[in-house]
């Protein structure tokens, strides 16, 4: 795209800043797609993805608003979350409606619903509130390694939340007995009912709680990288992670890769704007994300191997 | 609690079913009304004056009826086939770019010969920003949702590029738009001193096309066999990529064409803020059309009604304009629920 990369474009990778900046980007990325990990592996793809993390970074953000602590608003947060879920779930589970439009039916109420709801608790606000958002936080120690230390160990406590949430849903899902269960469902429903698991209950309890990590990518928005809600703020992120989703091959470990990766060339090229810039219009690099995904899926997708009853519905005893 | 497919749907249920969805919503929009501090009743009446309570209020309608019957048939097309184009936002704006590019003084021709080239222009580009998507699906099994999704980002930062760059209007006094259509690319007026446009007609004219495609014609059974039964369709003889590309032009075409329409009919140049989302709501239309050319039209004209009417609520009693957008998505999940009943009933065994 770029004739000859200007040396400077190479040496802006060594920056610190551009880890520590790239670490922060990633952060709702790995949220979302563990979110819609949880969801695809039980079976259901979740397009109410972009529509939940709107929801989560306005109840996030409202919440201490109003007064309550930090943690409590990722709290509420998620819950508002689980519950948009459990209505993409009740839709798409019990009800066996289209996946994909009832997912985009869900992202459409979800986004206009925290619209009003924002302009009705401020209807005439120019410059939007602001909170008292997340400090970083540095981790005693592994903070003074050099570029790695700054980077992973002195950030918001909402980052260290992301990181641990990658760690326990590995391991709940290729581990425990109900991570077993789930899978079983996203593969094969018929012979996870034969073994006596409930097919709608698991996939309902799968939706909720991925619905409710993608809530807590979208607080970080508002509680962590910013500290007020925007119109548009969300832009397209959900569906990033769906594609990123598919890039980590459905595990949690890649995903957290793919979320590295993905943001380190977000970082990069918000940095090479300003080494090139003028020469380029500044559009170009702000498609480059959504263009690094769509290649991302064309790469991967010879290789992905989905949960094989993806997007499929179960009802007992029709057969697919 | 299981569902058992119903061996005939009665014909109470099949009106009641959509009656109830439609209470649903508009007590879901009664309670947001309330939740604002604006009186209910009140509210709904300025609604209903704002969309058909004058001649100037039918036409505003039809005005924002016509993009959505045009982006409504697009997703319905596509749907037929199974082919998930949540695209429709960008081919719409790649049918304005097309539009615009053309018709701001590029090609100077008398106005029988420049619309249809305009429009013609507007639904290859339209068609080509669907037939990429398309093909990376039949070709290497990439999923089209994803990549339709984002392409509508890439293709509204190209706008803003464009619109900052060659297409630049010198005397647009520093905003992003475009130089405005020559007189001879404009669609006629239909009504003096209205703004409804010969993009309605055209697009009426569309959705007779549609129909007549998909019922009448060998390519619109093709496009349905696949979307009922691709493994079965291709065991017929139905060459499945072929017609799902074939399904991408017609769908990506009728998007493009309502970029042209909204470009040459109403805004007389580009914007960056061409379409509120018309291409989502497309996908809305269709739906509460069940994919049905003719219901497209009643469909939009409803989903129109409310964006315009919700507009004069949200002017006459004070409640956020985001109304409309609720309304339009609880109306469109109320119905897939209501849809569903007609064709399954609950059994508690």
């Amino acid at each position: 795209m770029i004739p000859a990369i200007p040396w400077e474009a190479i040496e802006l990778l060594a920056q610190a800043s551009l880890w520590v900046a790239a670490v922060r980007i990633a952060t709702p990325l790995v949220f979302g797609t563990l979110g819609e990990l949880i969801c695809e592996r039980a079976g259901v793809l979740n397009l109410g993805i972009e529509g939940i993390m709107v929801v989560g970074a306005l109840v996030g953000w409202f919440a201490v608003h109003q007064g309550a602590d930090l943690w409590t608003g990722v709290l509420l947060a998620a819950l508002a979350g689980a519950a948009f879920g459990f209505l993409q779930a009740l839709l798409t589970v019990p009800l066996a409606l289209s996946q994909h439009v009832a997912g985009i039916g869900v992202t459409l109420l979800a986004t206009s619903l925290s619209y009003y709801a924002y302009r009705l608790a401020f209807p005439k606000v120019t410059t939007p509130p602001r909170i008292e958002a997340f400090k970083p936080v540095a981790v005693p120690w592994l903070s003074e390694i050099p570029v790695v230390g700054p980077a992973l160990f002195v950030q918001t406590p909402l980052t260290y939340l992301a990181l641990g949430a990658v760690v326990v849903v590995a391991w709940f899902l290729h581990r425990t007995p109900a991570g077993l269960a789930l899978r079983m469902v996203g593969e094969n429903p018929e012979a996870a009912e034969a073994q006596g698991i409930d097919v709608i209950r698991t996939r309902i309890a799968a939706v909720c709680a991925g619905s409710a990590l993608m809530a807590v990518g979208g607080a970080f928005l508002t509680m962590s990288a910013f500290d007020a809600f925007y119109f548009g703020m969300v832009n397209g992120r959900g569906w990033i992670c769906i594609a990123l989703v598919v890039f980590a091959s459905w595990n949690p470990l890649k995903a957290l890769f793919g979320a590295l990766l993905f943001a380190a060339l977000d970082a990069w090229q918000l940095r090479l704007q300003q080494v090139v810039g003028g020469d380029v219009p500044y559009q170009v690099f702000l498609m480059m994300p959504y263009a690094l995904s769509i290649l991302a899926l064309v790469v991967m997708s010879r290789r992905a191997a989905s949960p094989r009853a993806l997007m499929a519905p179960y009802v007992k005893g029709e057969r697919r | 609690m299981r569902l058992e497919p119903r061996e005939r749907v009665p014909a109470w249920l099949s009106l009641l079913a959509p009656a109830c969805a439609l209470v649903a919503t508009f007590g879901a929009a009664a309670a947001l009304i309330a939740a604002a501090g604006a009186p209910v009743r009140q509210g709904f009446e300025v609604m209903l004056a704002g969309a058909l309570g004058s001649g100037f209020a039918i036409n505003e309608m039809l005005t924002r009826a016509t993009p959505l019957i045009l982006t409504g048939l697009a997703v319905s097309v596509a749907f037929r086939a199974r082919l998930w184009n949540i695209g429709a936002e960008g081919q719409l704006y790649m049918g304005a770019l097309a539009a615009t590019a053309l018709g701001t003084g590029l090609v100077d021709l008398p106005a029988f010969l420049l619309l249809p080239l305009l429009v013609a222009a507007g639904a290859l580009a339209g068609a080509a920003m669907l037939a990429w998507p398309a093909l990376l699906k039949t070709r290497l099994g990439v999923d089209e949702v994803v990549v339709t999704l984002l392409s509508n980002f890439l293709v509204a930062l190209l706008v803003a590029m464009l619109l900052e760059g060659p297409l630049k209007d010198p005397m647009g006094l520093g905003w992003p738009q475009s130089e405005p259509v020559v007189a001879a690319g404009e669609l006629p007026k239909l009504v003096p001193g209205m703004r409804l446009h010969a993009g309605f007609v055209l697009a009426l004219a569309l959705a007779l096309a549609t129909w007549i495609v998909m019922s009448r014609t060998t390519l619109g059974l093709r496009i349905r066999a696949v979307g009922l039964n691709a493994v079965a369709a291709r065991f017929a003889g139905i060459g499945v990529g072929r017609t799902i590309l074939w399904t991408a032009l017609l769908s990506g075409g009728l998007a493009g064409i309502a970029g042209v329409s909204e470009v040459a009919g109403l805004k007389g140049n580009l914007t960056t803020d061409l379409s509120p989302g018309f291409g989502y709501a497309g996908i809305v239309v269709a739906t509460l059309a069940r994919l049905h050319p003719g219901g497209v039209v009643l469909s939009a004209i409803f989903v129109a009604g409310i964006f315009v009417g919700a507009d004069a609520m949200s002017r006459g009693v004070g409640v956020p304009s985001y109304i409309a957008d609720v309304i339009v998505a609880a109306a469109l999940l109320s119905m897939l629920v209501a849809l569903l009943f007609l064709r399954y009933r609950v059994s508690r065994r």
